[in-house]
Order: structure tokens, then C-alpha cells, then sequence
């Protein structure tokens, strides 16, 4: 073998390739930067023309998202103690009292228990039907890709429509349980999909020499298989998290109180005077910084699952 | 033959006992794996698929739970079919789909060809380009609402940067022309690195010895191009394609968020249309028969597609 290399692109391509690709990077993460930024912004500051790149920080948006406000009158803000924190000053500062904690927490909370009951679930159950699906002969078999496949077509809103009805009758309508079993189902066929793609990959000659030294089958699932999928479980699992975490069609139509999620209600963010765009970026931030870090950590791991398996590597 | 204690043992265990103690049978073990998978199938997207169908042939409003459902036959399909703004969704629909599929076609394909140049770092700028994707369509759209704000939006300053024309001269999401596009702009945005993705993964797939022999053959690189990298990478694109059509077609989270289907009906996409119909006009049945439509088509045009597909991959 020599050094060089026809299929080697040259230094002076790979250059202007890396020039060109580090430029687009830039501009796509422009309306990500800005929303961290504005999360730190003044109200006054937010909303400045031309728009301030640079700031002094502010909490004001974080405490915000966390409070609900209502105005002060001049007599009221007088008979107030100082204040003790740097909320008291913050709020204190605009004329206005904290009536109340917001529900921010509670939402965000709610996302947390519908995203990871759902991704238990979905991953125990797909687990098990993948193992059968790759290891015996199983009806419905060949039909799975195009199953999940068909299911995919359908508009979430569609599915909306006899979901409601049926969770209006079984009095599931904004439970955590409800959507959490609604989620699962949304995402059960992929599941199945990807775990069987990497249960596929296990040589069945392990299970085998397993059973011939006297583990039975569920011994052998148990201790030989599980150890040997947990790379594919786990980034199933992501992709099953990352998408019961940022849905949004089903938890607006079938959730309103005790069990919204996130992404209904931050975009319901409003401040005592019209949209208060720092605390909508605050609230975005804290919602998407988990699945950035996610991603950027996991990468190995998760283009197949977002690419529907057809990536392999 | 011996007949020690531990033989009697043997023979007087029943052998479904005998059975167990061995563990369970390997059909057992199918059925008990697969069946709570395939019971939630059922609850969650089967049965409810057959409900649409049963609701679609009467005048059911779910929020009338206890006025009398009249079965109507086909009328709420005739009357669907033959409504004139049904095509205008469909237009925006259409419209929607066809730019944002060229967009990111293009982008994506040209990104990954670019990052396999292999040059430092391609890696770490990958994973910077995904993010976009994988954030929540619903949060990000809404934030792009403040982008997009005419007297102190980002979007608005950087096209008054760039190009002269006063930020505050122009709305992408108000005005009947633009709005089309302030959405092309976002879905674009968001999923051009999930087109590069699989277009990458196809040209990684193209082993080096094929260009190896090219070069020998004194083929020129504008020939390699067009007669080797295009065709090979063809079935992933097109796979990418088919992936990203399913999902536009039902595009709700970010249009509804962005513009919510105005101004007037300009973006009205399908889905934000059977919103309305369902949940605001609360006509069940209508829009049933609705959904069942839509269904049947993306079902039809994707079996189509997934058949040239099948052939592309065959050449």
C-alpha cells in the first residue's frame, strides 16, 4: 500500500469543504444561541432594536417562568419589607408582588413522568416481543416494518379523534397514566423494530452453548442476551424518550391540567403585559438543554434510531 | 432395569411438571414475549383506526356524547370530496411538501457530500448540525414566532443586514405571500440534517475500490460523480425523501405554532385543517371521514413510491 491514496480527497477540497460546512453549522445554531441568550435577557432588552448580542445577564426571564406576578400598587411596593433575595429584588424592582409559584415546575414534572414511564414501558415490552420476534417463528413477522411504517401515516390528530373518546370513557383523559400508555403505543413498533435489529446482531450460538450447559431459555435471555443488547436497549430507549419528551399533537389535544407536559404549556407563557419572551426562552432552555447535551454525549447512538434503523452503523 | 427411589421419582412426575421445572417451552415463551406488545397495538392504533372508520359513516359530534347518531352512509365523504376548500389545504399542503422536500434534498445532500471529505473534525460539526432535529418542533416553532417579529425580530434584522430591505417593512408570518414561506424556512431549518444524515450513510456505503477503478480507467471526477456516487446514493435519498413526505404530510406541531394555518387559509395545512374540523367545529364524523382520506392517500402515494423505490434499488 502506498501513502497515497485516489480516493483521499485533496488538502485544498477538504478545506473549502470544512469552510463551508462550519458556516452553515454557525448559521443553524443561531436560533438555538438565541434562545439561551434571550432566557438571560431584561424584558427591555429582549425586545431592542437592532437586537443586543451583547447584554448585561439577567435571572429576570428564569424567575418569571418560575412565578406568577401581578402589579403592585406605589403604596403597596412602600409597606413591602426590603428584599431578602435576589427573587424579592428582581420582582420587587418592576412594581410587582409574586402572587403564587407558576406551573412551570409542575408541567416540566409531568413531562419527566410521561417520558420515562412510557420509555420503561415501551423498552420492557419491546424488548421481550423483539427476543421472540428474532429468535422464533412468530406470525406478524414480516409485517412489522410495514406496520410501523402505516402507523406512521396517520395524522396524530387523526388518531386524536377515537383516542379521546375511548380515554373520555375509561376516565384516562388527562392522566399521567393515559398518556403514558398512549406514548408507549405511539412508540412500541419502532421499538420492537430497532431492539430486533440489534438482537439480531447477538450470535445465537451464545444462547445455544448457554442452554447446553443447563440455563433454560428465559436463564438464558436473562443472563446472556440482555448483557449483550444493552448498548441497542439504551439507545432505544433515548430515541423513545426524545420522542415522548418533545411531542406536542397528542399531550395539546388530551391533556389540559393535572397531567399537560411541557410543550403544551410553554408556548402559553405570558408575562403581566403580553408575551414575555424572556421566560418563554428560559422555559425552552431548561426543556431543550437535556436533549442537546443528549445528543451531542450519545451521538454514537443514536443515528440509528433516528434514521428509523435504515443507518446501521 | 434398576429401580432405584430416584427413577420412581422420574416416572411418577406428570410431564407438564417435568416441563416446567425445565423452564417453559420455547412457544410459550413466543406467545408471552409477544402478546402484551401486540394487545397494545390493538387498543392503541387498531382499534382506534376501525373506530375513525365506524365514526366516518355517521354525524357523531363528541361533544354532544348524548344526542342521537345518525348513520349518513358516503355524505360525509361526497361532501369532503366536492368542498372547494379542501383543495386550497391541499394546495398549501402541496406546496408545503414540494419545497421543503427540494430544500432539503439539496442542503442535505450537498452537506454530506461536503462532510465526506473527511476533513478534521467533520464529526464534532455533524453532531452540531443534528441538534436542530432533535429538539421539540412545538417549543422551537414558537420561538421562531419571535424570530420572525417584524420590529424586533432576529430573522427580520439579519434580512435588513444583509439585503438593505427594511426589517420592519416586511412580516413573514402575517403576510399572505410570505407566510408559505416562513415555514419552508423553519422545517427546512430543522430537518435538512436528517436528509444529510441518510445521504451520508449512503455515501459511506460506496466502498473506495470503485473510485480506485475509475481513477485507473482515467474516468474524470465530474463522470465518477454523476455515473457512480448519484446512482449509489439514490436509494438512500429516496428513502430520506419517503421519510420526510410521511412526515410533512402530516405536518401539525410547528405550522400550528408558527402561523396556525393563517393568514386566512394560506398555510393550512391538512392537519391544522382536521384540527379545526375535530376539536373546534367538533364534527367527529366529518372529520373521521377526513382523516380516513388523508390516510388512504399518503397510504397510496407512499405504496406507489416505495415501489420505484424497490426498483432503484435493483438497477
Amino acid at each position: 500500500m502506498s501513502a497515497w491514496s485516489v480516493t483521499e480527497p485533496s488538502a485544498r477540497s477538504k478545506g473549502i469543504a470544512a469552510v463551508l460546512v462550519v458556516l452553515y453549522t454557525v448559521i443553524t445554531l443561531v436560533p438555538l444561541l438565541w434562545i439561551i441568550a434571550t432566557g438571560f435577557k431584561t424584558g427591555p432588552d429582549s425586545i431592542s432594536y437592532p437586537p443586543k448580542i451583547i447584554f448585561p445577564p439577567s435571572l429576570e426571564g428564569y424567575v418569571n417562568l418560575f412565578t406568577d406576578r401581578t402589579r403592585a400598587t406605589p403604596e403597596q411596593l412602600a409597606a413591602m419589607p426590603p428584599p431578602e433575595n435576589f427573587v424579592d429584588e428582581i420582582v420587587q424592582r418592576r412594581g410587582e408582588v409574586i402572587t403564587q409559584p407558576s406551573k412551570f415546575g409542575a408541567r416540566f414534572m409531568n413531562s419527566v413522568i410521561i417520558g420515562f414511564g412510557s420509555t420503561f414501558l415501551s423498552i420492557f415490552l419491546g424488548t421481550l416481543a423483539a427476543y421472540a420476534f428474532s429468535r422464533f417463528r412468530v406470525p406478524l413477522k414480516d409485517d412489522l416494518l410495514f406496520f410501523i411504517l402505516s402507523t406512521r401515516m396517520m395524522p396524530p390528530i387523526a388518531v386524536a379523534i377515537p383516542i379521546f373518546l375511548m380515554f373520555r370513557q375509561l376516565g384516562l383523559s388527562d392522566t399521567h397514566l393515559g398518556m403514558i400508555l398512549l406514548y408507549t403505543g405511539v412508540n412500541i413498533s419502532l421499538a420492537v423494530w430497532l431492539l430486533k435489529g440489534f438482537i439480531d446482531e447477538i450470535p445465537r450460538e451464545y444462547e445455544e452453548a448457554a442452554l447446553i450447559d443447563g440455563y433454560t431459555r428465559l436463564q438464558a435471555f436473562r443472563k446472556v442476551v440482555l448483557p449483550q443488547a444493552a448498548t441497542g436497549i439504551a439507545s432505544t430507549a433515548i430515541f423513545c424518550l426524545i420522542f415522548a419528551w418533545n411531542e406536542y399533537a397528542f399531550a395539546f389535544l388530551l391533556t389540559s391540567g393535572t397531567a399537560q407536559t411541557a410543550p403544551p404549556f410553554i408556548p402559553t407563557i405570558f408575562g403581566v403585559g403580553g408575551k414575555d419572551w424572556p421566560a418563554v426562552a428560559a422555559g425552552a432552555t431548561l426543556f431543550l438543554l437535556p436533549v442537546m447535551i443528549f445528543t451531542i454525549l450519545l451521538r454514537k447512538h443514536l443515528l440509528r434510531g433516528i434514521t428509523f434503523g435504515a443507518v446501521r452503523k | 432395569m434398576a429401580d432405584t427411589p430416584i427413577d420412581r421419582l422420574a416416572r411418577a412426575t406428570p410431564p407438564s411438571l417435568a416441563r416446567r421445572a425445565r423452564g417453559l417451552s420455547d412457544r410459550a415463551i413466543a406467545w408471552v414475549f409477544v402478546t402484551p406488545t401486540i394487545l397494545l397495538l390493538l387498543a392503541i392504533n387498531i382499534f382506534p383506526l376501525i373506530w375513525t372508520v365506524r365514526l366516518s359513516f355517521t354525524n357523531f359530534a363528541a361533544n354532544k356524547p348524548n344526542a342521537e347518531v345518525k348513520w349518513v352512509g358516503l355524505r360525509n365523504y361526497t361532501r369532503i370530496l366536492t368542498d372547494p376548500d379542501i383543495w386550497q389545504t391541499m394546495q398549501a399542503t402541496a406546496h408545503f411538501l414540494f419545497w421543503t422536500l427540494l430544500f432539503q434534498v439539496v442542503i442535505g445532500f450537498s452537506l454530506a457530500w461536503l462532510i465526506n471529505r473527511k476533513f478534521r473534525g467533520n464529526d464534532l460539526l455533524t453532531t452540531l448540525i443534528v441538534l436542530p432535529m432533535m429538539l421539540s418542533p412545538a417549543v422551537v416553532g414558537n420561538f421562531w414566532t419571535f424570530l420572525y417579529e417584524p420590529q424586533i425580530g432576529l430573522f427580520n434584522y439579519a434580512v435588513e443586514f444583509f439585503t438593505g430591505i427594511p426589517a420592519s417593512s416586511f412580516s413573514m408570518l402575517s403576510s399572505v405571500t410570505l407566510a408559505p414561506w416562513s415555514i419552508v424556512i423553519v422545517d427546512t431549518w430543522m430537518w435538512t440534517p436528517f436528509v444529510m444524515l441518510i445521504c451520508l450513510a449512503g455515501l459511506r456505503s460506496i466502498p473506495d475500490y470503485i473510485y480506485e477503478a475509475a481513477e485507473v480507467d482515467r474516468a474524470s471526477k465530474w463522470r465518477q460523480f454523476w455515473t457512480m456516487t448519484v446512482p449509489m446514493v439514490l436509494p438512500f435519498l429516496m428513502l430520506a425523501v419517503l421519510f420526510r413526505g410521511i412526515e410533512n404530510f402530516k405536518m401539525f406541531d410547528l405550522v400550528v405554532q408558527l402561523t396556525g394555518g393563517g393568514p386566512g387559509s394560506t398555510t393550512l395545512l391538512t392537519s391544522i385543517e382536521l384540527k379545526r374540523e375535530a376539536f373546534e367545529k367538533w364534527r367527529t364524523g366529518y372529520s373521521s371521514a377526513y382523516a380516513i382520506i388523508l390516510f388512504v392517500t399518503v397510504f397510496g402515494l407512499a405504496s406507489i413510491y416505495v415501489k420505484a423505490l424497490n426498483k432503484v434499488k435493483e438497477r
